[in-house]
């Protein structure tokens, strides 16, 4: 079978399997968001936890309790890569330096994952399984629990209560994220990834030379990596790595889990809005641009290759690896940096300026195409208010969404969420370029290296956690300013968002007419499209034509 | 019986053609040149800031201005003077619309000027007669005053008549020149300070704190001083600022960048990317649109008493119409002629005119029309008619009608009235009559019936000829109109008095969606609430006191200026016109408003692609040759790219001030087909536009020394 061919077949059977999983997922996580009955181990969790089950709460308490979590979080999770060396599995390992133990705190609280250390040298078993890998379930819910908040503002009607944090996020991380990934992580092992808990066994290479292997419980971490859009590999290598992901067909599981929860999250919203044809329309945007950008960086990668080498491997191998080739490794890269995961089997520093550029603008896409566990969703429910804003003015009516009315107050959140992000991206990259200590810390320079640097900020404020490689990040610089972009950039949108939410649940819902824009036709598709690329497209267009740009029009 | 749909007549009073298009004023050249004083003054920083995108391009003049001092050139020159330029444009198009409003606020002041008033004293009771006067100033008057107007006085402030009758000119605010007659009780008994009594006596009870009188409110809508920003003026207010935030940190943060490239920028270009960026257009226009929005209304002798109001009329869901008025002609009109048997149908049209021809009520001569239109009965010769004499309708006879010389009379007028007459004259009514008249009341319609007494030889015969159909007659062009609202996703709900039958007939005919039978005040008010409740916004019109809780409680209410003040104070707007049609242009207008804002939005963020092609390599393709690929326009020199975009940017405000002013295009139709087609316009309009602007200046500017 031909590279072209195969590659073609790893796509259509992947939007098959996604097609599939879109009706029973989403249907099953609307009624996981909905339904009155809690199982006997989730009241078990509440009464431990001390926190009420049966109240649905205000935003600013739901806010309240989310932000109260995630601060727990942090601290525990510094607290135990600082005492690592006291606990148990740690397998030799050092405790971790404050800024770096900040950093990844910061980093896995915000489904970011970001690593600025090599999982494997760096961190013991225990705190990749009882630290990182927690935080891979809980950090995902999260995101999902804010979005069903933002949806229920939309389906209520005068009320101020959003749902229950503590109900959501018991309930995502028990009812949905823990069967799926353990089934997967079975799957996985079954297609090679490794699950022990070895420690790092010194083997003699068939050249002779001595190497040290970490073994490690891969497999269960590398499920909920792909599933919650974390990304933080248990090696440094991350989904290159053989222990990770073995074959073409891991890869593609890898490639599938990643982007079902995403995919399937708009027909969640259909369904709770009581209108499956609004969940059809995001989904149609989200599917859209991720085969536009399939198709950009696949082709990038297989053409615009300049070097003779190039050409002799039928196109860009550098920074590939030769068991997944360009068709798997574009694809993942897209999916990636579409998802808020981050996970990479390949490194996006080696790519074409085109295909590389365009993983740098799928980030800045603000992860909605289909984005992070519920925070694709919500990003793109912000976009798309923005829109019905703009083009509902158009239509000569005070603008109006799933009938709730977009206001001054409504707008103002809204406007906050979309300046976040960009805001984030642009001033921490300013700053790292403005500071010469920063700069030293590109690996390469000119165009390149701002690429790099740019990518790094892009990569954290919008969670994503995917590194353009290249840039020597592990400085106390860099470690500390993208820390708290990682959770600017996680934790402001999710107040706007919970604030949007609550004063849309507060507005009585205005019946549909002909009068009414309409958000579920093509037409809405194609405007939400194209507000999306101009708003984010003018956005960044100076920087990246400093970067990517540039650098492919030479 | 049979209906007479078919045969209407048709009303001589039709609607006006829907135009299609809520037209305003057109923008005179020479506005903007008695404008542009204001236009200089609002350059105050403290005026500005209100506008925070327009106050960001402000700041940039200051600074490409010191720039310019500091290190002079050609190119920061101009740059300099366009941003001044833009700025002041955007100021202009503001003080334009203003000016439009200012001079129909001097013709209102000068019906202000200080009038005295004769007022009553306290103890002065209605019929109360040689009481003293005392001489005060207007602006003295207190709520509950009573003063005495005389015909040839103004009258000193807004309130209720309370006694006599009088005819007033009321030109000074309608700009209708017929006089109106004011009276005590009832609906008509507002007047308005700064009218003119022409005729007789009346006792004012004052109803207007002075300084809150309907003049002052008047002046001070149309000057725009109690303009406020409306709710969905600050929403788009708030993403523009956003907007214009996101790109001042895009063009800050590019510096650095730009450093690194090796590429460091010019204060100048720096600013000239940030303001060709922000979303300026738009900034400039909003407060315009705005202001124009309520000019048109105005225009239209509608005062909209907030921008609110306007705003909430394209919002409109559900319109409630007077039947009379709105959706019918006033009056009743003959629609048939339905004779007994053994009267041939042209004998009772020629009875029926002949017994309607001094009959000067419009009933009356409806059936004169009628039976000239049908069977082409024209008015008599004089001698035919020379000894004839009419005999009027009394309340009492409740009939009308002729005695032609001696041998011949003719009554019309209620069943039961001719009955008797001819019973009175030793007829015998036919046993059809009665259910020919029960099957016209059935259907909604007045019976008339005729009747005739001849007299030959001193026997004389009584007879009833047969019925005349009078019915309400539904405006031409109402249904269309109904039609078109219903397009737009509004419903309609006529309001009458009437009966079920007859009302249901009336609304089967005009096209309306509902309606409500029997009204009483009580029922509006519920019809409104039931409706709010669901989420929908009200409009009505109304005229009456007891109209007005309903009207207060309607999003949009929109009061007759013929109504009581009661009425007034508790809607939102006022027709000057009194003409309750007006309600539909009012949503209209409320939706053009909207659509102007959202289209020139769409069309400034669509603007800005073009201006990235344009600025973007002009700035870096010195350090990165490649990026000279992006300038797809071919533009001369990078000082003269830039100058172009910024040149662009700012005739591009004045060149759509008359659309900000007028509105854009407005066909009543879906959503859908609304959005498509100002996407199509507004948004690849805005995309493509700008190319084509910007090498078309750059064609010219590129022969300017120092921009090449």
């Amino acid at each position: 079978m031909n590279e072209t061919l195969a590659g073609w077949l790893q796509i259509l059977a992947l939007v098959g399997a996604l097609a599939l999983s879109f009706r029973p997922l989403g249907d099953y996580l609307a009624h996981v968001l909905t339904c009155p009955r809690h199982w006997r181990v989730e009241r078990l969790v509440y009464r431990v936890g001390g926190v009420r089950g049966d109240a649905d709460q205000p935003w600013p308490a739901y806010l309240r309790g989310l932000l109260a979590f995630s601060a727990v979080s942090v601290l525990f999770l510094y607290a135990f890569q600082r005492l690592q060396n006291h606990l148990l599995l740690s397998v030799g390992t050092k405790p971790v330096a404050p800024d770096l133990a900040f950093n990844t705190a910061a980093s896995f609280v915000t489904n970011t994952n970001w690593q600025s250390y090599s999982g494997e040298s760096a961190m013991g078993h225990l705190v990749q399984m009882a630290g990182l890998a927690v935080q891979n379930f809980v950090s995902a819910a999260v995101g999902i629990a804010v979005v069903a908040a933002l949806i229920r503002g939309f389906t209520r009607k005068k009320t101020d209560r959003v749902g229950n944090f503590w109900v959501d996020l018991t309930r995502i991380v028990l009812r949905v994220l823990l069967p799926i990934s353990f089934v997967m992580a079975i799957v996985l092992v079954a297609g090679g990834t490794i699950q022990n808990f070895h420690g790092i066994q010194s083997i003699t290479t068939i050249a002779g030379d001595h190497q040290s292997i970490t073994g490690g419980p891969v497999a269960s971490q590398e499920a909920i990596k792909e599933l919650g859009t974390n990304g933080g590999g248990f090696y440094n290598a991350n989904s290159t790595h053989p222990f990770e992901n073995p074959n073409p067909f891991t890869n593609w599981l890898e490639i599938y889990l990643l982007l079902v929860i995403g995919f399937s999250l708009p027909r969640t919203f259909g369904r709770m809005v009581g209108d499956n044809r609004q969940g059809y329309a995001i989904v149609a945007v989200m599917g859209l641009v991720w085969a536009a950008s399939v198709a950009i960086v696949t082709a990038n990668e297989l053409h615009s290759v300049s070097s003779s080498a190039g050409h002799a491997a039928g196109g860009m191998m550098e920074g590939k690896e030769q068991r997944f080739g360009i068709w798997a490794s574009a694809l993942f890269a897209v999916s990636t940096t579409l998802t808020s995961c981050g996970a990479v089997n390949s490194f996006h520093d080696s790519y074409t300026p085109g295909g590389g550029g365009m993983t740098i603008f799928n980030m800045m896409l603000g992860e909605i195409a289909p984005g992070g566990t519920g925070s694709g969703l919500y990003g793109i429910l912000i976009l798309a208010i923005v829109t019905v804003f703009v083009a509902g003015l158009m239509v000569g009516r005070t603008p109006e969404y799933l009938g709730k009315k977009l206001g001054a107050r409504e707008m103002k959140f809204a406007s906050l969420y979309i300046l976040t992000t960009p805001g984030l991206v642009l001033v921490g990259a300013g700053l790292a370029m403005a500071l010469p200590g920063e700069r030293a810390a590109m690996l390469n320079s000119g165009q390149h290296g701002f690429s790099e640097v740019l990518y790094a900020f892009t990569s954290a404020a919008n969670n994503n956690g995917s590194a353009f490689a290249g840039l020597s990040a592990n400085t106390a610089w860099y470690n500390t300013a993208l820390g708290l972009v990682m959770i600017l950039g996680r934790f402001l949108p999710m107040v706007f968002v919970l604030a949007l939410s609550g004063s849309l649940a507060r507005q009585q819902p205005v019946p549909v007419t002909a009068g009414t824009l309409p958000t579920h036709r093509p037409q809405f598709v194609g405007l939400l499209t194209g507000v999306l690329l101009i708003v984010v497209g003018l956005t960044y267009f100076p920087a990246l034509a400093l970067g990517p740009l540039a650098e492919g029009l030479r | 019986m049979p209906t007479a749909a078919a045969h209407r007549p048709v009303s001589k009073d039709p609607l006006p053609p829907s135009t299609h298009r809520v037209s305003g004023g057109m923008l005179d050249p020479r506005q903007l040149a008695t404008s542009l004083p204001d236009a200089l003054r609002k350059l105050d920083p403290r005026v500005m800031v209100r506008n925070p995108v327009m106050f960001v391009v402000e700041v940039g003049a200051v600074l490409t201005t010191l720039s310019a001092i500091k290190d002079p050139s050609v190119f920061a020159w101009v740059i300099t003077v366009w941003l001044w330029l833009t700025v002041v444009f955007a100021n202009l198009s503001e003080a334009v619309a203003e000016g439009r409003g200012k001079a129909q606020a001097e013709t209102l002041r000068r019906a202000k000027t200080a009038t005295m008033a004769r007022r009553l004293p306290a103890d002065w009771r209605p019929g109360a007669t040689g009481l003293s006067e005392a001489e005060v100033a207007a602006t003295e008057l207190r709520l509950g005053d009573h003063v005495v107007v005389e015909a040839g006085q103004i009258i000193p402030g807004d309130g209720d008549v309370v006694e006599g009758v009088a005819s007033v000119d009321e030109s000074a605010i309608t700009g209708e020149s017929a006089p109106v007659i004011r009276e005590s009780g009832g609906d008509r008994s507002a007047v308005t300070g700064g009218t003119k009594v022409l005729s007789d006596r009346i006792v004012v009870r004052i109803t207007s704190k002075p300084g809150e009188t309907f003049i002052d409110r008047m002046i001070a809508l149309v000057e725009g001083a109690a303009r406020q920003k409306t709710p969905n003026e600050i929403a788009l207010n708030i993403l523009l600022a956003s907007l214009t935030i996101i790109f001042l940190v895009a063009v800050v943060t590019l510096q650095p960048f730009a450093i690194f490239a090796g590429a460091e920028q010019s204060i100048v270009i720096l600013v000239a990317l940030v303001v060709a960026l922000i979303p300026t257009t738009i900034g400039a226009l909003l407060s315009a649109i705005g202001i124009a929005g309520m000019d048109r209304l105005v225009q239209r002798n509608v005062l909209a008493m907030s921008g609110r109001a306007v705003e909430a009329a394209g919002d409109v869901n559900t319109l409630l119409l007077d039947k009379t008025g709105t959706i019918t002609l006033g009056n009743r009109q003959a629609a048939e002629f339905l004779p007994v048997s053994g009267v041939p149908v042209e004998g009772l049209a020629d009875a029926a005119q002949l017994s309607s021809l001094a009959d000067e009520t419009p009933e009356g001569r409806s059936i004169v029309v009628l039976a000239k239109e049908r069977y082409a009965l024209r008015g008599r010769t004089e001698g035919e008619l020379a000894h004839a004499e009419f005999v009027p309708f009394t309340a009492q006879t409740r009939m009308s009608g002729v005695d032609l010389d001696t041998s011949r009379s003719l009554r019309k007028g209620a069943a039961t009235a001719v009955m008797r007459w001819v019973r009175e004259h030793g007829g015998h009514p036919t046993e059809e009559v009665g259910p020919i008249v029960d099957g016209i009341s059935a259907s909604g319609g007045t019976p008339l019936v005729v009747g005739e007494v001849t007299r030959q030889e001193g026997t004389s015969t009584a007879r009833i000829l047969g019925v005349i159909h009078l019915k309400d007659v539904v405006k031409q062009g109402i249904r269309e109109r109904f039609d078109e609202l219903r397009r737009m996703g509004i419903k309609t709900v006529m309001i009458t008095g009437d009966n079920p039958l007859t009302a249901a007939a009336i609304a089967e005919e005009a096209g309306v969606d509902d309606f409500l039978a029997e009204a009483t005040p009580e029922d509006k008010m519920a019809l409104i609430k039931r409706e709010q409740s669901g989420g929908k916004l009200v409009a009505m019109t109304g005229d009456g006191t007891n109209d007005a809780p309903a009207l207060a409680q309607a999003d949009v209410g929109v009061a007759m200026n013929t109504g009581t003040s009661a009425a007034k104070e508790a809607g939102n707007m006022v027709d000057l016109d009194s003409n309750p049609t007006k309600l539909i242009e009012i949503v209209e207008i409320g939706k053009q408003l909207l659509i102007t804002r959202g289209a020139l939005t769409t069309f400034s963020i669509a603007n800005d692609v073009a201006k990235y092609f344009a600025i973007i390599p002009a700035m870096f393709a010195s350090v990165y040759p490649g990026l000279h690929r992006l300038n797809i326009m071919g533009l001369h020199s990078p000082t003269s790219a830039i100058s172009s975009a910024i040149i662009f940017n700012a005739l591009i405000i004045i060149a759509l001030i008359p659309l900000a002013l007028r509105g854009v295009r407005y066909r009543p139709s879906s959503a859908s087909s609304l959005l498509n087609r100002n996407i199509v316009l507004y948004g690849f309009g805005g995309l493509v536009l700008p190319f084509i602007g910007i090498k078309l200046i750059d064609l010219l500017v590129q022969f300017v020394p120092g921009l090449h």
